[in-house]
């Protein structure tokens, strides 16, 4: 096979089928920007490697691929029976030749290999189809695929991948804490593995995770009409009651960046406010809010821990404020128009600071919404269906978020810079997504 | 009583007979007749077992009188169980709200005045109040929204007079609705305050008894 024939037969499939991905938000709201601006064909295109049938090494390329495909920086490029073309590293005499030209014709400005180094290891190289070298190589530790951290070691590999083409990690080696049916769970960011966190016959709401994905923080409802904080290692399963939440109903909760405290809100007989209480030292429950009339809740730390987002219904309807971490300053965040803008919920603030999303009722609907902190203005994201509860990835790009576009709440996932919308999960009923940071 | 007529006529008879013995006669010692001992022991046995009849009469007419007097019993118990059981139904009486609201609607007052009424007159009871909201609005919100319905419950009731800490509040959101679907008519029926006895509740008076 020619190498001219190849690239003519090739030509068709340099259409991504990504390149104008479907973006819902083209209706204008008053004084709101809709939408996202995004240019396509300008992203890079990466070319996963096949090679002779190999039950792990096919299982690390298909999940590299994947996290690639939904880290939205790539052009993947994917050929329809991929190895039968031979686009395995090296030829019959040259085990180590690396076909450039054909990943170049192919569109592809980078190639990822994945080889068996031994039993135990896999070998993943990235390779500059342009400067013709290896650009990065990582070496997995996985000798079989029912290994239990078989998947986490392919995303972190992923993230690398992701690293040293673009500079800046991808979110691969996440997972996303999810509410089905009064339980609460954890899938990867890929969608696959899902796992149940709190224990079968109990109902769980709320959840968030602390530093590093090392753990976790979850709201169960009691027997008595209360609702209590556990804080659980997601690995080992282990949990403890935080104590001063077993009095009163507690939700809402957000672990500070560096997870010595935590704030979460309270229901009880004078409202709904936000208290903190220092998780390190066990101690010093302090409350931050104190609102007769009015409720408080969802707090959400910036990433410098100096400031907390939150909900108030101060002025009637729920809206987005800010005060300082311990209590003091307390003022508008999120501008409103009186009696016009609908009511704002759920806000989380993005890891790199500069945004807070939430979501806003628009004609009956809550819609996705992200805010500018620096400058205040907001834009809307979404429009099809409801959607709610935006939970950000530790790119601070991606946004995970619940929607009934398809019928049933579903956990969906969208990217602020191409605009690209991919559906997470396929439950029975999936809501209150909580996205971990990258996981150690 | 003619028994014991013919018995002392048959004795003296005997008698008489002895005495007009020949006086050179040795003395004849009586002996028993015993037809007559027959006779007496009958007699006795007789007595017995009217007494005994008598005594299973009594017992009868007793025994009638007891089941009487607890059908009585029992007639004014399910009347009184009956009564509790309205008045435990009137405490755990519904109350809605008008969406994100939590403002007690006029019709609800009178509701909320008769758990008030009951309560008054019955010092030992305690309630508990949850809200619950539509499926509308944020999940976590709706905690929020649902407590307030139930604080606005308890605060009715309090500004009447019933001391607070007879009425524990929470909320259960949305996450247990009363009626499935996505219509406002289901989403009316979600919006709502429920209340249960907590304690003192096995016996209830009736306001104004």
């Amino acid at each position: 096979m020619t190498l001219a024939r190849l690239t003519m037969g090739l030509s068709c499939l340099l259409v991504s089928p990504f390149t104008l991905a479907a973006q819902d938000t083209t209706q204008a709201a008053g004084g709101v920007r809709v939408g996202i601006t995004y240019t396509p064909g300008v992203r890079p295109g990466v070319l996963v490697l096949g090679g002779p049938r190999d039950v792990r090494l096919d299982s690390v390329r298909a999940i590299l691929a994947r996290d690639l495909e939904y880290s939205d920086r790539f052009e993947l490029i994917s050929l329809p029976s991929g190895d039968s073309l031979g686009l395995g590293l090296g030829g019959a005499n040259r085990p180590d030749y690396v076909n450039y030209p054909l990943y170049a014709a192919l569109g592809a400005d980078w190639a990822v290999a994945a080889e068996a180094a031994n039993e135990s290891l896999v070998r993943v190289r990235v390779f500059d189809v342009g400067g013709q070298a290896v650009r990065r190589e990582v070496t997995i530790g996985v000798s079989d695929i029912g290994d239990a951290n078989f998947r986490l070691l392919v995303h972190r590999t992923a993230d690398e991948i992701v690293r040293a083409v673009s500079g800046t990690p991808g979110v691969a080696a996440t997972r996303l804490l999810l509410l089905q049916r009064g339980r609460l769970y954890t899938v990867d960011s890929d969608g696959a593995g899902l796992m149940p966190i709190s224990p079968a016959n109990t109902r769980a709401l709320s959840s968030a995770w602390g530093p590093r994905g090392q753990r976790l923080v979850y709201m169960e409802f009691g027997a008595d009409d209360g609702a209590r904080l556990w804080i659980m290692d997601p690995v080992t399963g282990e949990r403890r009651a935080v104590p001063p939440t077993s009095e009163g109903l507690n939700f809402a909760m957000a672990f500070s960046p560096d997870g010595t405290q935590l704030a979460f809100s309270r229901a009880n007989d004078e409202g709904t406010d936000i208290l903190v209480w220092n998780v390190e030292r066990t101690c010093c429950l302090q409350r931050l809010t104190v609102g007769r009339f009015s409720d408080n809740l969802s707090p959400t730390y910036s990433p410098d821990g100096r400031r907390i987002a939150f909900v108030s219904t101060r002025a009637g309807a729920p809206q987005i404020y800010v005060m300082e971490a311990d209590g003091t300053g307390q003022e508008l965040f999120a501008p409103f128009d009186y009696g016009v803008t609908g009511t704002s919920n759920a806000p989380d603030w993005s890891p790199d600071g500069q945004h807070i999303a939430f979501h806003r009722d628009v004609a009956g609907a809550p819609q996705i919404f992200v805010m500018d902190v620096r400058t205040r203005t907001v834009r809307q994201l979404t429009s099809l269906g409801r959607n709610e509860d935006p939970t950000w990835a530790p790119d601070g790009r991606h946004l995970a978020f619940v929607s009934d576009r398809t019928g049933n709440r579903q956990i969906w996932i969208i990217d602020l810079d191409t605009g690209r919308v991919r559906q997470l999960t396929r439950l029975g009923e999936a809501r209150l997504p909580a996205w971990s940071p990258r996981i150690d | 009583m003619s028994f014991r007529l013919s018995l002392m006529i048959g004795l003296t008879g005997l008698m008489v007979a002895a005495a007009c013995g020949g006086g050179q006669q040795a003395p004849v010692t009586p002996q028993p007749n015993l037809d007559s001992i027959r006779r007496a022991d009958s007699i006795a046995q007789a007595a017995r077992d009217r007494r005994a009849a008598e005594e299973r009469a009594r017992q009868e007419r007793e025994a009638a009188r007891e089941r009487l007097e607890s059908q009585r019993r029992s007639d004014s118990l399910a009347a009184a169980e009956a009564a509790m059981a309205r008045l435990r139904e009137s405490l755990t009486t519904r109350i809605h709200f008008d969406f994100d609201q939590s403002s007690i609607r006029a019709g609800d007052a009178a509701a909320l005045d008769v758990k008030i009424a009951i309560l008054r007159a019955n010092p030992n009871l305690r309630i508990a109040v949850v809200g619950h909201a539509d499926e509308r609005g944020s999940d976590e919100y709706n905690l929020a929204l649902g407590n307030r319905r139930a604080l606005a419950a308890r605060a009715y009731m309090v500004q009447r007079g019933i001391a607070a800490d007879r009425i524990s509040t929470s909320s259960r959101g949305e996450e247990q609705p009363l009626v499935m679907g996505s219509n406002e008519a289901a989403w009316a029926q979600n919006r709502r305050a429920e209340f249960t006895i907590t304690a003192g509740g096995e016996r209830l008076v009736a306001p104004g008894m």
